[in-house]
């Protein structure tokens, strides 16, 4: 059987043959090659600075292994330490000055011990380095950054759901002159190339005052043409009788808006939200022109920003990278079927 | 109750003055800038220069030598950018095609399998550059699966030719899921009765594929197609990320340059960064020309048949 017939093959009724092993094998492979990564940045992300810098590294976090001693107010490290009668034990270590180290015996505090350097090494466990999560939120500004993203995506999406459904509501519930044309023009705004308007808009935001601030980023973002195209598209399977039926009983057209439309749009209003969450989330371009006051960061910039010039502190971006990964990971988790059904309605139509 | 003829102009509003504000008149304003000079972001302190930032970006011996350029950054960066959009391009639309056959297979979990492929696609470019910068790290897991096939650990960020590689490979990573999910929309689209009727005439796999299978997914290639280079010519975050449009310029694409020229050169030139975009557009225009050519002819041809 040639590889064509392999991948030409498709539903029917038949025994599992090799070549629905080898779709397995390859979907197995797609599994390694597009979660491996990610998967690999959390294990590491676990790991402490030190524990980074090892070569070739371990898949697991490893940090040493630390106990209380009676007396210290700190866990000491422990190493396994080769004793002059030639026992070997594990003990944790007091202090070191030079090339010579106090143990002691946590049973036996009052008895320390005295070891060269030479004659240790340092006990390894399995061990979450949770410091480089509740870290960011002293030394670096994250939690911050973090209010700026949530305040740009959570205000965006409300507008763009707002702003796009009552587009959406005129163009498709309604009869008027220049409907056609303005159809065409949002269809333009789609084909403009957001190089074309960077240097442009960049003077626009700043006439308006709003470089540096949030809303610099939020307001040229809430007029999407998918958004109109999406929610116009279902909104034109809404019946018209409803509409006639609310303008028989005088309502308002806000009302028939507000009450009617909006609430029987709410799956194709799911979408978009989701859509526009993602959009402004991963925002990063326009973000770096417009704000350019650390404080005003998105995630998204701080963690462009953390990588130095010469020392990345890796331990600390690789907590932040997974931290701006996570609130997609869970739209992903639960909402993965809806989101692949909006584009792929939209990439038949 | 007839309507009142303002009513959808008021559902309008908003949108369109968003649209005004910051699409159509920014598109006016960017031609202002292409053709006035000086440092000023101001329009009125800019003075009129007519062609001279197209002139300065278009001066080269030879369009095919930059470093024959005046601005060669600039065709270092166009080099680059189509070098990248033909492989990145072709390799990736063969990739989701391969996928979207294999998932159009009768498999269990297919909405799992989908969603692996297509989960790259949800995380942020400067998240995805994060991932792979730190597998392509010098004491990173790659060099380490190198060292222990033993091979020698290699900078694969620091040679202009392995970052060129990998900055292919990531966009490929990050955006395949997309186009295998309009794939297989149009696989799934094809009637099954048409695979059964070729079985019964005993067609051979390949005449399947190639007289059925193809010519029906033809419309959804060609979007595709177009839709993949349509991005890949505008690429930036990951890359700017990753790289940093390096080594030197290797990987310097031309929505970098306009990024630099514009707002990251200490003295900013915004003339020549609005001459750039509109070279830019310039190609995008021609890419969806072809593309309303192409599925025009596609139309004519099906009407023919």
């Amino acid at each position: 059987m040639s590889a064509v017939t392999f991948l030409t093959r498709t539903r029917g009724r038949r025994a599992l043959d090799w070549t629905d092993w080898l779709s397995y094998v390859y979907l197995a492979l797609g599994l390694f090659l597009m979660f491996g990564p990610v998967l690999w940045l959390v294990m590491s992300s676990f790991k402490t600075e030190s524990a980074l810098t090892e070569f070739p590294p371990s898949f697991l976090p490893y940090g040493q292994k630390q106990v209380m001693v009676p007396g210290e107010d700190k866990p000491r490290p422990v190493y396994r330490v080769k004793l002059p009668d030639g026992s070997v034990r594990e003990l944790p270590e007091l202090r070191r000055i030079g090339l010579m180290a106090t143990h002691v015996d946590p049973a036996r505090p009052d008895e320390p011990i005295r070891v060269n350097i030479n004659d240790r090494e340092p006990v390894r466990e399995f061990r979450l380095a949770t410091e480089n999560y509740s870290d960011l939120g002293g030394k670096f500004n994250f939690g911050l950054y973090l209010w700026n993203s949530v305040f740009i995506t959570v205000v965006a999406t409300i507008l763009t759901l707002l702003f796009n459904s009552m587009a959406a509501f005129a163009l498709s519930k309604y009869q008027f002159r220049g409907r056609g044309g303005v159809f065409l023009l949002i269809l333009g705004t789609l084909m403009v190339p957001p190089a074309i308007v960077l240097v442009p808009n960049f003077l626009v935001v700043a006439e308006l005052g709003l470089l540096n601030s949030l809303w610099g980023v939020i307001w040229p973002a809430v007029a999407t043409p998918t958004g109109v195209f999406l929610l116009r598209q279902y909104m034109l399977t809404i019946p018209d009788e409803l509409l006639e039926a609310a303008r028989m009983d005088h309502a308002s057209e806000w009302r028939i808006y507000w009450r009617i439309v909006l609430p029987l749009s709410a799956p194709a209003l799911a979408v978009l939200a989701i859509f526009s969450t993602m959009w402004r989330w991963n925002d990063f371009l326009w973000p770096l022109i417009v704000l350019s006051k650390s404080e005003k960061f998105t995630l998204q910039l701080a963690l462009n920003a953390f990588q130095g010039d010469l020392v990345t502190q890796w331990n600390y971006l690789l907590a932040m990278t997974v931290i701006t990964l996570l609130p997609i990971t869970l739209v992903f988790a639960f909402l993965q079927k809806y989101i692949a059904q909006g584009i792929a309605s939209a990439g038949v139509k | 109750m007839r309507q009142d003829a303002r009513t959808p102009w008021f559902f309008l509003g908003p949108n369109l003055f968003i649209f005004g504000v910051f699409t159509f008149l920014p598109i006016v304003i960017n031609l202002y800038y292409a053709f006035t000079g000086g440092v000023q972001l101001y329009p009125r302190d800019r003075p009129y220069v007519g062609f001279e930032n197209l002139a300065t970006l278009l001066d080269c011996g030879s369009y095919f030598d930059p470093s024959s350029c005046r601005k060669d950054i600039f065709w270092r960066a166009v080099w680059n950018t189509a070098r990248f959009s033909v492989f990145q391009v072709s390799l990736m639309v063969l990739f989701s095609l391969g996928t979207a056959l294999v998932l159009n297979r009768k498999i269990i979990g297919r909405g799992f399998w989908r969603g692996v492929y297509f989960y790259p696609v949800l995380l942020s470019p400067v998240v995805v550059a994060l991932i792979w910068k730190w597998v392509l790290q010098r004491e990173g897991l790659l060099n380490a699966g190198m060292v222990a096939a033993g091979a020698n650990p290699v900078l694969w960020l620091a040679e202009p030719g392995w970052a060129f590689f990998w900055v292919i490979f990531v966009s490929i990573w990050a955006h395949m899921g997309f186009y295998t999910l309009i794939l297989l929309a149009g696989l799934q689209a094809i009637p099954a009765d048409l695979y059964e009727a070729a079985q019964m005439d005993r067609a051979s796999p390949w005449r399947t594929l190639y007289r059925i299978t193809l010519p029906l997914l033809l419309p959804n290639l060609l979007v595709v197609l177009v839709l993949a280079a349509i991005r890949a010519v505008q690429i930036f975050d990951e890359v700017f990320v990753l790289t940093g449009g390096g080594p030197g310029s290797a990987t310097t694409f031309v929505v970098q340059f306009i990024y630099q020229t514009g707002f990251q050169e200490q003295v900013r030139l915004y003339g020549l960064a609005a001459a750039g975009s509109l070279l830019l557009a310039l190609a995008l225009v021609v890419l969806t020309l072809i593309q309303l050519r192409a599925t025009r002819a596609d139309k004519a041809g099906e009407r023919a048949r």
